[in-house]
């Protein structure tokens, strides 16, 4: 298997959380997988862009035009990622306005339940329920009670489950 | 390095695990029987000490762990550590060996006795540094042997390599990772630690430990001797990946991360294994047969490597090109793009159709809501509107946003700035702007401490803000010396910043919190009367207030309910001049308007709004 995945966001909205949670569901499934992210200045409030890569690469980066799936934590940064993109490829915003993509509010649903911090979550939930990752939702579940924090384990399964529950 | 075992070990699931390629290098510190490993965080190097503890106490490994004041500190330490036979590890980032420059040069002539492995990360780009320096060079320079990783796996399997070689011939060995290596994410397989359960001895030997001049032309010999014997080491003849005469008479050479897009760009490209491809996995001292079988072998070679030509000035030929001759940009990261067209070019392929609309304009990182440099950075500008401020390296690097920063060059420079300023204004009989000079408290530990002594000494007159938030932020919080904790979160012996100030000899020092910022102004008032006044000189103050992303300190803090009254006269000032991430203008409004997802209930606008329309209320 392989698939190439671009999270854009800006520093501080778990785009970091995304990308591990997704390495090691690559793991999970007895996959090779490499991925990049961004650290440093542009974490504070900068836009940031992480990579996946899962199957037999030995580079960390996906070049322009080659990514099978995007996952937009910011509207505003599909300007400026989106050349990562194939030109077929999903992509999933968060975003209460829709497009060329598949929309989800993911902060305003994220507000709703008091979790301001777990939209990424929940884009996730939606981009997996969508069908759009390698790897499928009972996976992903798994993994965020197992890898992440357990203090926040409830919030962030809820919030993950309202994205699932989102896409339809 | 893809052997055999490696792909075996790896369908164990329970003997791999998902690494950063920084914690990957620390826990192949672990397993490789390093006893100390000391650091100064710096990005992209800072997660490799931040590791360790917490791998060397999962496997049971006694190990001393340390954030060093500054990067020559952490190398003198692990440098004696070495001496006395047991195996040592210091990390920084590039520029943080240029501050470690002086012990490293001299390590190279004295050598060490247990394994001594510098990691020096470098930052292609560069996305987080002030320069783009190749440490490989820096490798060449000292004669010292260097290894380049192309990915995590390799980056932690080379600390072994790095170990047994520095002690295989007494000298220490570089491990340079770039960001891609260190910032990726890989399955990394596991092994058991190496219990060497060494005690330490230290033979004692004045003619190499404290080589005067007479000794050291000697010395420079044996340094000269194990380079040339090393450059032979079988374990380092680069790796082949034969083509099948697709391309005859050329070929590709690469290293580090480098290797791994061209890699990935061959494959997509149906390219690999029809044209030679070679790793090098040690670039200095490149192997003497290497050099002679390439030029014996090839027409046309392409050398990819980052940042500087140094696999390139080795091979040194009128056959090879790369950074040196232009074919690759001698500047900037090697991404997969840039590597795309330089392959197209020096193979005579058609280049591929450009799918790639121009990108966008990124957003610009900015200080956090609620950060206390913000305010410090507000009440110094509007307090001194002509004045000149030198900073530092550190978060509040960012408030040059706020245009409160005028310098930012390397650490601890933002203080000695401040009184070569002091003196050109002076000495040039003008009228001395306030100088407002910044510095974080890490970076005041770092560097900043020499130069206030020799401000003070040289009696020259500005205002020093030490920006006291009880950590190192930007690197991801390590603790400073005043903190008292140790890398592992032991007790250790708090310094004390005012403590440190007052012994440089200043005669000017307040502490104050500057979220209180009209408090704040008067101060900065105050320091500016003392700088001016007849025995004056340098006035320090210490604002003090912890980093917000301190949970337990944010929780410590009062959050009041902020909103904007109806008498927001859209006049911009608290957006253009305070910049603070929860405040936007309603365009259809043209009021402010407080984005309660970001605002952490600071209070600080309060005192910006020139209309005293922003309110904060004791939240319900």
């Amino acid at each position: 298997m392989k698939q190439q995945i671009i999270i854009s966001g800006l520093g501080g909205q778990g785009a970091l959380t995304l990308t591990r949670l997704l390495a090691e569901a690559a793991a999970a499934l007895g996959c090779e997988v490499l991925t990049s992210e961004t650290h440093g200045m542009a974490q504070r409030g900068g836009t940031v862009i992480s990579m996946i890569k899962v199957g037999p690469f030995r580079g960390p980066l996906i070049p322009p035009g080659r990514a099978d799936v995007g996952l937009f934590l910011a509207l505003k940064n599909l300007a400026v990622h989106r050349l990562y993109l194939k030109s077929d490829a999903p992509v999933f915003v968060n975003s209460p306005v829709p497009g060329d993509f598949q929309n989800i509010d993911a902060q305003g649903l994220a507000r709703q339940v008091g979790a301001a911090v777990a939209a990424n979550l929940i884009l996730l939930g939606f981009a997996a329920a969508r069908r759009g990752l390698f790897c499928g939702v009972e996976l992903l579940e798994g993994l965020i009670k197992e890898k992440l924090p357990p203090r926040f384990r409830e919030t962030n399964l809820q919030a993950f489950r309202l994205g699932v529950a989102a896409a339809g | 390095m893809e052997s055999e075992s490696l792909s075996e070990s790896l369908k164990d699931k329970k003997q791999q695990r998902i690494l950063m390629g920084n914690e990957a290098m620390a826990r192949g510190l672990i397993e490789a029987g390093v006893s100390l490993a000391a650091s100064y965080p710096g990005t992209p190097a800072s997660e490799i000490l931040q590791a360790v503890p917490g791998l060397a106490q999962e496997a049971a490994v006694a190990l001393h762990a340390e954030w060093s004041v500054n990067e020559k500190v952490a190398y003198e330490t692990a440098l004696a550590n070495s001496m006395c036979g047991r195996r040592a590890a210091v990390s920084m980032k590039q520029v943080g060996l240029n501050v470690a420059s002086d012990p490293f040069m001299r390590s190279a002539y004295l050598g060490v006795k247990g394994g001594l492995v510098v990691i020096s990360a470098d930052d292609p780009g560069p996305h987080s540094s002030q320069t783009e320096q190749d440490s490989r060079f820096f490798a060449m320079f000292a004669k010292i042997p260097v290894l380049d990783p192309s990915s995590p796996r390799e980056a932690k399997a080379m600390v072994g390599q790095a170990l047994r070689l520095s002690e295989k011939y007494e000298i220490p060995v570089m491990l340079r990772p770039t960001t891609r290596v260190c910032h990726a994410r890989q399955n990394v397989p596991l092994f058991e630690p190496q219990r060497l359960e060494r005690t330490a001895h230290f033979q004692k030997n004045p003619g190499r430990w404290c080589a005067t001049p007479q000794y050291l032309r000697e010395l420079h010999r044996l340094l000269n001797q194990k380079i040339a014997e090393i450059a032979l080491e079988e374990e380092f003849f680069p790796v082949l990946t034969p083509g099948d005469d697709s391309f005859p008479g050329v070929c590709l050479i690469a290293s580090g991360v480098a290797l791994a897009h061209t890699w990935d760009l061959l494959e997509e490209m149906a390219l690999l294994r029809r044209v030679d491809l070679y790793q090098v996995t040690m670039p200095y001292p490149l192997h003497r047969d290497f050099i002679s079988h390439i030029k014996c072998h090839y027409q046309r070679v392409l050398v990819l490597e980052e940042t500087y030509p140094v696999i390139e000035m080795q091979l040194a030929g009128d056959q090879v090109q790369g950074r040196g001759t232009k074919t690759v940009p001698g500047e900037g990261e090697l991404t997969p793009a840039v590597l795309r067209q330089v392959l197209e070019r020096f193979l005579n392929l058609p280049p591929a159709a450009s799918t790639a609309p121009p990108a966008g304009e990124a957003t610009r990182p900015t200080l956090c809501a609620g950060c206390a440099h913000r305010a410090a950075f507000y009440a110094i500008r509007e307090t001194f509107p002509e004045g000149l401020f030198p900073s530092d390296i550190g978060c509040y690097t960012l408030g040059l946003n706020l245009g409160a920063v005028d310098t930012c060059h390397c650490m601890g420079a933002g203080i000695s700035q401040a009184a070569g300023f002091y003196r050109a204004f002076a000495a040039a009989g003008e009228k001395v702007p306030a100088i407002v000079a910044t510095i974080g408290d890490s970076t005041f530990f770092h560097a900043g401490v020499p130069a206030l002594i020799n401000a003070v000494f040289h009696q020259a007159r500005f205002i020093l803000v030490i920006l006291d938030n009880a950590t190192t932020a930007m690197t991801g919080q390590q603790p400073t010396p005043e903190k008292g904790l140790t890398a592992g979160g032991g007790q250790a012996h708090p310094v004390l910043l005012a403590d440190l100030v007052k012994a440089c000899g200043a005669g000017f020092l307040r502490e104050a919190d500057p979220y209180d910022v009209p408090g704040f102004v008067s101060l900065l008032q105050e320091a500016d009367r003392y700088c001016r006044s007849a025995d004056g000189g340098v006035a320090v103050i210490i604002a003090k207030h912890p980093c917000i992303l301190d949970r337990e300190a944010r929780k410590a803090q009062p959050a009041w309910e902020i909103c904007v009254t109806e008498d927001c006269t859209g006049c911009r000032h608290c957006l253009d001049d305070f910049e603070c991430p929860a405040l936007s203008l309603d365009e259809a409004t043209y009021q402010v308007v407080i984005d309660r997802g970001r605002c952490i209930g600071c209070g600080v606008c309060v005192h910006v709004c020139p209309v005293g329309a922003i309110k904060a209320q004791v939240k319900e």
